[in-house]
């Protein structure tokens, strides 16, 4: 496993480790310094990029995107660092390292992103990123699994999005976020409102781990450590939160929008605080507080008040700030002693006194206790919760209640009881973690405690602009740690005593908890093997249908299908146009004779049986094409067939030589069916081009070609021109086409073995 | 196949279509020609030479090989197309420059024209490559 | 001559296709080869036939004068002749090789890749 520390031979491995550190590193810096500007107000800036499919590379960097991109880098910063002592000396981490900055990179542009369509571009980075970083133990059939489940639910979850994206630009006229933010009133009136939302939430419910698309989360701890610290704090799974605040001011604040979430969100929590308390791998524990995390966001983002919206902006960052330090304190046990089964450890402050400094800050700031800025997070969750009008009060508050509750629990198994005690023994004997491991845990640590005390400067600074963002007005935002004796407080209190409560009794909720798992019938990981294996059984099925590896049988199908959609599509639509130049009066008699012409030679190389005689008729029938296009005016096309034509000649007839007799005609037979089909392409092709030939002729595009060939590509065979200027783009296409073909066919004639050709019998 | 009347006209007959087939190419701007037709009939021309004599004498005669020929027409394709972008144009926009213009009588030279030479150069190696190696195959 | 020429079109399909659909694989060529042909022509039709006017513009002119010839539809056969020799010389060296590889040129005898399995067999 890649969780041992390795023998140093990589100083903080390497150049690759540098150049990772230093990136979010600098980003982080940078950000900071344009932090005082954003506070006041939103920037746009932006280059064309397909002008003509509205596609911009344009960023937005408001309140919501400064205060994503601090969390990216600023966490990134810390995971780096601490991945080039944990991983530096792996023989992969060069591969780890670009994976990870891809998906730096990824998340980045995601939240950077005005424009839609790149919006949904860096959405697909993060995926398909994640997917490389949560296998990159490929040697691990686990880690694998993992990763292709977490692929296959986010992809799928994009793609959703990905239609939502377009109709959401078809409504609104443009893909621009910073136009589209502005028209909320007429998206929310606009009749395809619903079937957008839907779609959208499609797509950040996959990502941000939603009930019942959560099981690719805890399956994702199948990765490193600093990853799953990274993607589950800061990044991956907030990129569906970050989704549903940035749309919040163009499809929030209906009822549609507000029941939604809050249901999803509230069950979400609720279902992963509780099985946060069954795991006993602590790291499983911290993936499924994830979740809750995840599910109070989304609740609180869905209720919409403007208390609430702060109240999630803040749990935010108090989040990734104390996930992303209980991550990597995690690691940093795991590493010192071999294990993270919460069981087996205790009395880990004695020898490893920093780590346990840092998951005491992160885990006190977890159970929302004073002064820590998870305590103001868990104060303003409950005045947003009571906020709220009607069951929608009652609802979102008691499910923030019993997440909290859960909270303050998971914040003891993980932090309290590792470190307090008697030392037991472990796998390895343990020790303190080395500083580049500890400095980002105690850093975060230590900002939940500042923030805590002075929350003035993360409310003006971050949460404040991030609100108005995602709320769309600008209403005052004040953090403070003491609001007063209100009912907040008193519940707050009541959190602590319940907290303490499960906490106490948690070994014993648990076992509980695994007895009932045992009997229960509903398992979403198993559901969803039995779905894959639906699916693979399902592409068998119809493979062997309709692809049973007869070359007869494909093209029969293929042309068939031709026959009855293009054909029926015909009759159905009534397509017919009437027959062009119906009578054959005028048709000179060289015409007679190259029609004619061509049809016997048809006629021949489907009627003879042999070889030569069939060469004959090809021949026949594509010089008596090239004979029309000379006809019809079309010189170049003309000489083009005609050379080509004895090329083929020449080419079938060397390797002829080569190749059997087609067989006598006492061996073959008529076959109808294929007769059937072939008469009807042809009919149907008949009748095509007579309608197409019976209609009026726009004559537009020609007329362009006619008109600016000269003065503008100043060529005098429009043809050429159209070949070499205008489409100049296809054509480089097709002789890429024809020298690739070239090779291959080189490639398949060399070193052939050699046969005899047959005699004839 | 060794026939001296064929050998001796072919050899007469190949250097003509080549020379015809250059200037098929050149003049494909303004009357009928152009890259495509160019390359055919310039493959035509060692296709006849191969007939009459063999590969290995035409391969000579080619001096290089085909396949490398059909590459290069694809770079120098590519290399009229990115032109363009130096002048700050959309890839693949003609590039005219007229030299020695005098009234009505210039030398035009064109980033077209570049592209139509590699055009030549791919038909022609591309085809090449095919029949040296159906000939030398089989 | 525009209904002969749909005419002639629906042979050559008609004849190709029947081509396409035989087992043996000399056949199939050459029905791919009349295919391109025909589709060909199809294309070019479709463009309208205009006899005796090129799409050139004379000398001094800076448009062709009175109407010529689409040529529009003439560009894009002219590079589909060439891609569908590129097709028919490649299919041409699978055909070769196939044959002196499996020694047959019968399409349902070539089952080196998906062989047929005995459930297939129980089921025919």
């Amino acid at each position: 496993m890649a969780d041992d520390y390795p023998s140093v031979d990589r100083v903080m491995g390497g150049p690759a480790g540098w150049i990772s550190i230093a990136f979010p590193t600098i980003l982080f810096l940078y950000f900071l310094g344009l932090l005082p500007e954003i506070a006041q107000g939103p920037q746009v800036h932006g280059i064309e990029w397909v002008p003509s499919l509205g596609v911009n590379l344009s960023v937005l960097l408001d309140g919501l995107s400064m205060t994503f991109v601090l969390l990216i880098t600023g966490i990134g910063a810390a995971v780096t660092l601490y991945s080039a002592r944990y991983l530096g000396n792996h023989p992969d981490y060069p591969r780890f390292v670009s994976y990870l900055l891809m998906f730096m990179i990824g998340m980045l542009g995601l939240v950077l992103a005005d424009n839609l369509i790149m919006l949904f571009v860096f959405w697909e980075i993060t995926t398909i990123a994640s997917y490389l970083l949560i296998g990159f133990n490929a040697d691990n059939a686990n880690a694998r699994r993992s990763a292709l489940q977490a692929l296959l639910v986010t992809g799928t979850g994009g793609l959703i999005l990905l239609a939502g994206l377009i109709v959401l630009g078809t409504v609104a006229g443009t893909f621009e976020l910073s136009q589209i933010l502005t028209m909320g009133d007429m998206i929310r009136a606009h009749p395809w409102y619903l079937a957008i939302l839907l779609l959208f939430l499609a797509g950040a419910f996959t990502k941000s781990a939603q009930v019942p698309f959560h099981f690719w989360l805890p399956n994702a701890m199948a990765a490193p450590t600093p990853v799953s610290a990274y993607l589950h704090s800061a990044t991956m799974v907030k990129a569906g939160i970050f989704l549903m605040a940035r749309m919040n001011p163009a499809l929030g604040g209906t009822d549609a929008w507000f029941w939604i979430l809050t249901l999803f969100g509230g069950v979400t929590a609720v279902f992963a605080s509780v099985m946060a308390m069954r795991q006993t791998d602590i790291k499983q524990v911290l993936a499924y507080t994830t979740l809750m995390a995840l599910g109070t966001l989304t609740m609180f983002i869905g209720a919409g008040t403007h208390y609430a919206i702060m109240a999630a902006m803040l749990f935010l960052v108090v989040h990734s700030l104390y996930k992303a330090a209980l991550f990597l304190m995690i690691g940093i046990v795991d590493h010192a002693t071999g294990t993270r089964e919460a069981a087996v450890l205790g009395g880990l402050s004695k020898v490893m006194p920093l780590t346990g400094l840092a998951a005491a800050l992160a885990a006190i700031s977890m159970a929302g206790i004073p002064p820590m800025v998870g305590f103001i997070g868990k104060e303003f969750m409950y005045k947003a919760g009571l906020g709220l009008e009607g069951f929608g009060a009652f609802w979102v508050t008691m499910m923030a209640f019993a997440a909290s509750v859960m909270m303050f629990a998971v914040g003891g198994i993980v932090a309290l009881k590792p470190f307090r005690g008697d030392l037991r023994p472990t796998p390895k004997a343990p020790h303190e973690g080395p500083w580049p491991m500890l400095a980002g845990p105690l850093v975060l640590g230590a900002l939940s405690l500042i923030f805590g005390l002075v929350p003035g400067v993360l409310g003006y600074y971050l949460v404040g602009p991030a609100t108005h963002a995602v709320f769309g007005q600008v209403l005052p935002v004040e953090l403070y740690l003491w609001g007063g004796i209100n009912m907040a407080l008193i519940l707050s209190l009541l959190t602590f005593l319940a907290g303490w409560l499960v906490y106490r009794r948690h070994q014993s909720i648990r076992d509980r908890l695994a007895a009932f798992e045992a009997r229960s019938p509903i398992d979403f990981d198993a559901g969803w093997d039995r779905l894959l294996d639906g699916f693979k059984a399902f592409a068998a099925w119809q493979t062997r249908l309709i692809q049973n590896g007869s070359l007869q049988r494909y093209m029969a199908v293929m042309f068939a299908t031709f026959v009855v959609m293009v054909g029926g599509t015909y009759l159905l639509k009534g397509a017919f146009q009437g027959v062009p130049g119906l009578s054959a009066d005028g048709v000179h008699p060289v015409q007679w004779t190259v029609l004619g012409l061509i049809v016997a030679g048809a006629i021949l190389t489907v009627w003879t049986h042999s070889r030569m005689t069939a060469i004959a008729g090809m021949g026949a029938a594509g010089i008596g094409v090239s004979l029309i296009f000379i006809m019809f005016s079309a010189p170049d096309v003309a000489i083009t067939q005609l050379l080509v034509e004895v090329l083929v000649v020449v080419l079938v007839s060397i390797v002829m030589l080569r190749l059997p007799y087609l067989p006598r005609r006492s061996k073959t037979r008529f076959r109808t069916g294929h007769a059937v089909i072939a008469g009807g392409t042809g009919l149907v092709t008949t009748f095509l081009l007579m309608s197409v030939m019976a209609t009026d002729f726009d004559r537009r595009l020609t007329t362009f070609f006619e008109v600016t060939s000269y003065p503008e590509a100043h060529g005098r065979n429009i043809v050429n021109v159209i070949l070499v200027d205008f489409r100049a783009m296809d054509t480089f296409g097709e002789i890429v086409v024809v020298a690739i073909a070239a090779i291959a066919a080189f490639a398949l004639l060399r070193g052939a073995p050699r046969r005899k050709p047959e005699e004839e019998s | 196949m060794q026939s001296l009347i064929l050998t001796t006209t072919t050899r007469l007959l190949a250097a003509l279509l080549l020379m015809f087939s250059v200037y098929a190419l050149l003049r494909g701007h303004n009357l009928p020609g152009g890259g495509f037709i160019g390359g055919l009939i310039g493959a035509t021309a060692f296709i006849l030479y191969t007939i009459a004599t063999s590969v290995d004498e035409a391969q000579a005669a080619l001096r290089v090989d085909p396949s490398n020929l059909a590459m290069a027409g694809l770079g120098v394709a590519a290399l009229g197309g990115i032109g363009a972008g130096f002048a700050g144009d959309p890839f693949f926009t003609g590039q005219w420059l007229f030299l020695f213009r005098d009234g009505d009588s210039y030398v035009p030279l064109s980033t077209v024209l570049v592209f139509d030479i590699g055009v030549y150069m791919a038909v022609f190696g591309g085809i090449l490559t095919l029949v040296f190696a159906l000939e030398q195959e089989i | 001559m525009e209904l002969l020429l749909a005419l002639s079109v629906g042979v050559l399909v008609a004849a190709s296709v029947y081509l396409m659909l035989d087992r043996n694989i000399l056949r199939f060529l050459f029905g791919l080869a009349l295919l391109s042909n025909a589709v060909n022509l199809m294309i070019f039709a479709s463009g309208r036939l205009t006899p005796g006017a090129p799409p050139l513009i004379d000398a001094g002119e800076y448009a062709p004068t009175g109407v010529v010839a689409n040529a529009l539809p003439q560009a894009l056969v002219l590079t589909a002749i060439v891609i569908g020799f590129g097709l028919l010389a490649f299919t041409l060296a699978l055909v070769y090789r196939t044959f002196m590889t499996l020694g047959t040129v019968n399409s349902d005898e070539m089952r080196v890749a998906e062989p047929v399995d005995a459930g297939k067999e129980a089921g025919k």
